[in-house]
């Protein structure tokens, strides 16, 4: 188990990284935590020409929280330091959920937020939940900057929107609203640790005439995260009675597409589509109605 | 093109030229001999590599030699207090008969030294999950659970 031979860089500052990705082109991978990047690199499925690390770069690991411009988590901050991050775990409990419940403690103390989100598997963990809170991704290339909705940076499994030369140097949330709630599900074979066969996000704003704005987001039964419309329209509107729940539960169940694969069966992935929607209706309900 | 780098392992420090793409496990066991630190898996779900890279516990088979550059690494060599002491972690291991082969025992002593210096009175729960990126196909983990929770009494007593 050998890795293919590349060049290594390690820039200290986003310019200069900028700038050898400019100066490597096509070839160049950059490397995070490697937790995804190594294993592709082992397997044969990826030979990087060059390999530019950012972890040198002080100003992507940054985690910074502010009651009116939320929350921004940098590029290269790891899923065991969001997972634990006071404010995140008080104003954004399912981010943190997400994070804590990605593979494994090692894992954990490598692997960042936004790798998992750039490797773009239709499993991310860490995607249901940004998706229904409206986060969106902050993309910076030598020749400029742009700020992409998150609900459009996944173009299909292992594709993101990243043109050759940008760099997801931050992922923004909002600041979480008063009657508003938010829950992460996901279940897996091996306990917490195995890439989830099903992953669900839910976002409810609860007034007083019921829920007036909700955003459900699936994983891991489609070639990106999808979106169940037809969940949400059934909640939209309405008290979120244990009817609704249950109807929304099947209406996203039908409307899921997954595939029979090594984790899943497609028709067990749609029964806990329905299952884990339902429970992240509820949860979030309830944590919209303590707010 | 190899880099020179120097690598602080278990107190001492190793001075190299490595190859970009060789990974803190193989500069450990090929170059070093630490062969106390497995190779499993390779790909991050069975812990026989775990390390820890300043006290927090890693897969080194996932990380590359040169990110490592200045950092305290920690392996099982560095674990005993001395060539004729063991750990308490390591004791209880013994102790409770949570080896048999042996091959995911310094993984799993590396996370319980991590788990320990993050959490000194464990519950069983949580050392279950702090062991949930290991493989054992021999003991069953049962042996290994009390090893560590008798460790942590240990460990809280001296």
């Amino acid at each position: 188990m050998t890795l293919p031979k590349f060049e290594y860089f390690a820039p200290e500052s986003l310019d200069e990284a900028q700038q050898l990705l400019l100066d490597q082109g096509v070839g160049a991978h950059l490397l995070a935590g490697g937790t995804d990047l190594l294993v592709k690199m082992n397997h044969g499925l990826l030979k990087p020409a060059s390999v530019i690390a950012l972890k040198h770069i002080k100003e992507l690991e940054a985690i910074t929280y502010d009651p009116k411009e939320g929350l921004k988590i940098g590029a290269t901050a790891l899923l065991a330091d969001v997972a634990a991050h006071a404010d995140i775990r008080k104003h954004y409990p399912a981010i943190a959920a997400g994070a804590h419940e990605t593979a494994n403690v090692q894992i954990r103390n490598m692997g960042t937020v936004a790798g998992n989100l750039c490797n773009a598997a239709p499993s991310a963990d860490n995607a249901p939940t940004l998706l229904a809170m409206d986060a969106e991704v902050e993309i910076k290339s030598a020749t400029g900057e742009r700020r992409l909705p998150l609900d459009q940076f996944f173009k299909g499994p292992g594709q993101n929107a990243l043109a050759s030369g940008e760099i997801l140097t931050a992922i923004h949330v909002p600041a979480p609203g008063s009657g508003e709630g938010v829950s992460y599900q996901h279940i897996s074979a091996r306990g917490k640790v195995d890439i989830s066969a099903v992953c669900v996000g839910v976002m409810v704003h609860m007034a007083e005439n019921g829920c007036d704005d909700v955003r459900i987001f699936l994983g891991a039964v489609a070639p990106v995260p999808m979106r169940a419309a037809k969940a949400e329209a059934l909640v939209r509107g309405k008290q979120l009675t244990e009817e609704t729940i249950e109807a929304a539960g099947i209406a996203a169940m039908e409307e899921s597409q997954p595939i029979t694969d090594v984790r899943s069966s497609a028709d067990y992935r749609k029964k806990m589509v329905a299952v884990l929607t339902r429970r992240a209706l509820a949860e979030a309900r309830d944590r919209a109605l303590k707010r | 093109m190899k880099h020179p780098i120097e690598l602080k392992i278990n107190g001492d420090i190793y001075s190299l030229a490595v190859d970009p793409w060789r990974t803190l496990n193989e500069v450990l066991r090929e170059d070093l001999h630490l062969t106390g630190t497995k190779l499993g898996c390779g790909s991050g779900d069975c812990g026989a590599c775990t390390v820890l890279v300043d006290g927090r516990s890693v897969s080194s088979c996932l990380t590359l030699a040169l990110e490592v550059q200045g950092k305290e690494i920690q392996t099982v060599e560095g674990l005993a207090p001395s060539g004729d002491t063991l750990h308490p972690i390591q004791e209880a291991f013994v102790e409770k008969g949570a080896i048999q082969c042996g091959f995911c025992t310094s993984g799993m002593e590396m996370s319980a030294a991590y788990l320990l210096s993050q959490n000194s009175s464990p519950t069983e729960q949580e050392i279950r999950e702090g062991l949930s990126g290991h493989l054992c196909r021999c003991t069953g983990y049962i042996q290994i659970v009390d090893a560590i929770s008798d460790a942590a009494q240990k460990m809280k007593q001296s």
